[in-house]
């Protein structure tokens, strides 16, 4: 039925351009797709708490195209990211983020712009759900003037508004994160803090220093681990006591989630959120994710994992194709319109590309600025005494 | 000693100021403060002024501080502003630094600047360097504040200077306040800088009394940060010297005045951004420079000095090498003739001046 009315509506359209735009879509009427549908997601491990999350989550079909359009975005993105990387125009530091998108999409779907979230340095796929442009993002990368911090960050140190990066401390963001937590509860705005760290960064002294303030003075914050079994190339199992990161809150409730099913995350941070905003103070989340590089982009990742486990998961728990077989299944989407994102997708991040790759590095005059904020411009010393810099807020 | 606190925390009482007139010779209007009481002050008015500052600490509120800097505090504002932490640094600078992030004025204390090695992190690599790398998007309006450097028996892991440590970072504010004015301006300066500022105070300090002027005791009296203070006019040579070791210095001036050696005394105030000019110009007077400072030697804030001095105009007026009175280079004994035989003494400073005028 479905291939015969696209055959009706290109005749129709007769000259119609091919350019796959979104004017095809349109000829289509929305009788034709599922508005919503409801699906049974995976049930979440729960640590003092007598119940969890739904076991049903609701997609509608706008829904479900905005996350898929979200999450290639983001995969397309840091594929080129890789690339760019191999052809030596990012240079240090690189985290990818593929593989874990379910992660970033479902978390903000369970959250608002209004809301604050602050995470670790495999932080592109945030930076993007928390307001950046994939040319901004990209432009950083490549250490451009057009970049969101200016080309002095790079790739750890990318910030929007509510979003605190972007961090490349191990751990270190964790307090920081309930400290966005305890000025959102000073402020009495029913805001909260989204603070991410992995399982590698779990173990760290001052999470359990967190754990214990924010959980003593009820502040609003969602702790989250995106355990992606492996910090660095040390499996878990190699790293933790205990891997059971749901429960390494100990007072503080927990629940264990699949991060490869956007819906699943969304779900999770929902029932996370209200938890907060409720005034019950803090909560843990354990996303059970994966990623599909290695910890950076001079870990080919397969020393320590083997390329079967990596492929594995790509074929049976790809985020990306998870929710594009759902929503074809129930016929919420056709081929064509999600390979008409992909083209858009492609197109976007082609055309950002373009931008982080002939854009102008910073001027030389920027060196110096941004030391503080609302200040005079004071002198800086150059490398030499001879040297004197200029620096303004 | 009670009713003395009381009035000072109310503000400028002028029944206070005719009480008070047997301690001081100068001006009526002028009162005796003492740092603790300075420090008390500032963040009391700054508390009052702005509804997001709050101070975070150990013994910060019912114990009413440590070194009952806070006195008073906790009663007035309550749990929301003044808040009582585990003894967790890391954790608390970190949440402190955040707080700062999302809109609020964090005055974070650490019991002493030993303790806040632990939480360096969070200073230079949360708060120092974010506006940087951020490019002008993430201010960090955070203080920093604590007793710094030696006290009285309390030994080496309890006695060290941070000066030079956060002194080093670029994005950081660091003051070093001597006097009760120097204290109360400094502090509300800091409070009301809009990035990251450590606060080194002196424990041995903290209840010595000085002559608070009229315009010290005002709520906007602020001292700006960056510029230091000539405490002693002198035309033979130029003492620096930042925090407790100023009061050393102008000792060591008094005696060294009776033999007809005239030293200008130097108070920095600040250790960065470090008033180099106001040290220049008092070099290219009196032609010799000695730095005094209670930290270790190398790379030290003396040392830092007089290599500035070294790339500056003042070199061609030195008459001599320019040198420096430091702590000796020795974690700190208990015992307290070691103790005492570990940071400079007043005739230390006065053997240095008189080898280096060779007389």
């Amino acid at each position: 039925m479905q291939k015969m009315l696209t055959i009706i509506s290109n005749v129709l359209r007769g000259s119609a351009s091919r350019n796959g735009t979104r004017v095809v879509v349109s000829a289509r009427t929305y009788a034709d797709f599922t508005p919503q549908a409801t699906f049974d997601i995976k049930k979440c491990d729960l640590h003092r708490l007598e119940e969890g999350p739904p076991q049903q989550a609701v997609l509608t079909r706008e829904e479900g195209l905005q996350y898929y359009r979200t999450m290639q975005t983001m995969r397309r993105m840091e594929l080129k990211a890789d690339q760019l990387y191999k052809q030596k125009i990012i240079r240090g530091f690189c985290h990818l983020y593929d593989g874990q998108e379910a992660c970033a999409v479902g978390i903000e779907a369970g959250i608002n712009l209004t809301d604050h979230l602050i995470t670790a340095y495999r932080a592109h796929g945030y930076t993007l759900t928390r307001g950046g442009t994939v040319r901004e993002i990209l432009a950083e990368l490549t250490g451009r003037r057009g970049g969101i911090a200016k080309g002095k960050g790079g790739s750890m140190h990318m910030y929007t508004k509510n979003f605190y990066g972007g961090n490349g401390i191990v751990g270190a963001q964790v307090p920081l994160g309930a400290g966005v937590a305890l000025a959102c509860k000073y402020q009495e705005k029913n805001e909260l803090c989204v603070c991410l760290y992995g399982d590698g960064a779990a173990n760290q002294g001052q999470i359990f220093e967190t754990y214990n303030m924010a959980s003593l003075w009820k502040l609003p914050c969602i702790f989250i681990c995106e355990n992606n079994k492996y910090g660095m190339g040390t499996s878990v199992e190699r790293a933790a006591a205990s891997t059971d990161y749901y429960k390494r809150g100990d007072f503080i409730p927990g629940l264990r989630v699949d991060g490869m099913d956007v819906l699943c995350v969304r779900e999770a941070t929902k029932f996370a959120a209200e938890h907060c905003r409720s005034g019950k103070g803090p909560i843990l989340m354990e996303l059970q994710t994966y990623r599909y590089h290695g910890h950076s982009m001079s870990d080919p990742g397969i020393s320590y994992r083997t390329r079967e486990e990596i492929q594995e998961v790509r074929s049976k728990s790809d985020p990306i194709s998870m929710l594009k077989d759902r929503m074809l299944n129930n016929n919420m989407a056709s081929v064509e319109e999600l390979k008409e994102i992909d083209v858009e997708v492609r197109k976007e991040i082609e055309d950002a590309a373009q931008f982080a790759t002939t854009d102008p590095e910073p001027p030389l005059d920027d060196l110096c600025n941004h030391l503080f904020y609302n200040d005079p411009p004071i002198e800086v010393r150059g490398t030499n005494p001879w040297t004197k810099l200029k620096s303004v807020s | 000693m009670a009713s003395l606190r009381c009035f000072l925390r109310s503000g400028r009482n002028a029944v206070s100021v005719i009480l008070r007139r047997e301690f001081h010779k100068t001006s009526p209007a002028a009162l005796q403060v003492t740092v603790r009481d300075a420090l008390n002050q500032a963040m009391d008015e700054e508390l009052e002024r702005d509804e997001r500052v709050f101070l975070l600490g150990e013994e910060v509120a019912q114990y009413d501080g440590a070194y009952k800097v806070s006195r008073g505090l906790w009663k007035k504002y309550g749990d929301k502003r003044i808040i009582d932490t585990p003894i967790t640094e890391m954790g608390f600078a970190g949440i402190a630094v955040g707080a700062a992030m999302a809109g609020l004025r964090p005055i974070c204390e650490f019991m002493t600047f030993n303790f806040s090695m632990q939480a360096i992190d969070q200073v230079i690599n949360s708060a120092a360097k974010t506006y940087y790398m951020s490019a002008g998007l993430q201010p960090v309006p955070i203080v920093f504040r604590g007793p710094n450097g030696a006290s009285a028996g309390v030994a080496a892991q309890h006695s060290q200077c941070f000066a030079a440590w956060y002194g080093h970072c670029p994005g950081l504010k660091v003051i070093s306040p001597w006097s009760a004015e120097d204290a109360k301006g400094l502090l509300k300066s800091a409070i009301r800088d809009d990035n990251p500022v450590v606060v080194l105070e002196n424990e041995l300090m903290y209840g010595v009394p000085f002559e608070m002027s009229e315009e010290a005791q005002s709520k906007d009296f602020t001292i700006p940060i960056g510029k230091a203070k000539v405490e002693r006019q002198g035309s033979h040579i130029t003492l620096v010297s930042h925090s407790r070791m100023v009061g050393h210095c102008l000792d060591a001036a008094a005696v060294l005045a009776k033999e007809g050696i005239e030293c200008e005394v130097i108070n920095l105030r600040t250790i960065r951004p470090m008033d180099i000019d106001t040290i220049e110009a008092s070099v290219m007077k009196t032609n010799h420079l000695i730095t005094v400072e209670g930290g270790w030697p190398q790379f030290g804030v003396g040392a830092e000095i007089c290599a500035r001095i070294m790339e500056g105009q003042a070199f061609n007026y030195l008459d001599a090498p320019a040198i420096r009175v430091t702590g000796v280079d020795i974690p700190m004994p208990y015992a307290k003739i070691l103790e005492d035989h570990s940071t400079p003494q007043i005739k230390d400073i006065i053997f240095s001046v008189k080898k280096t005028l060779n007389v």
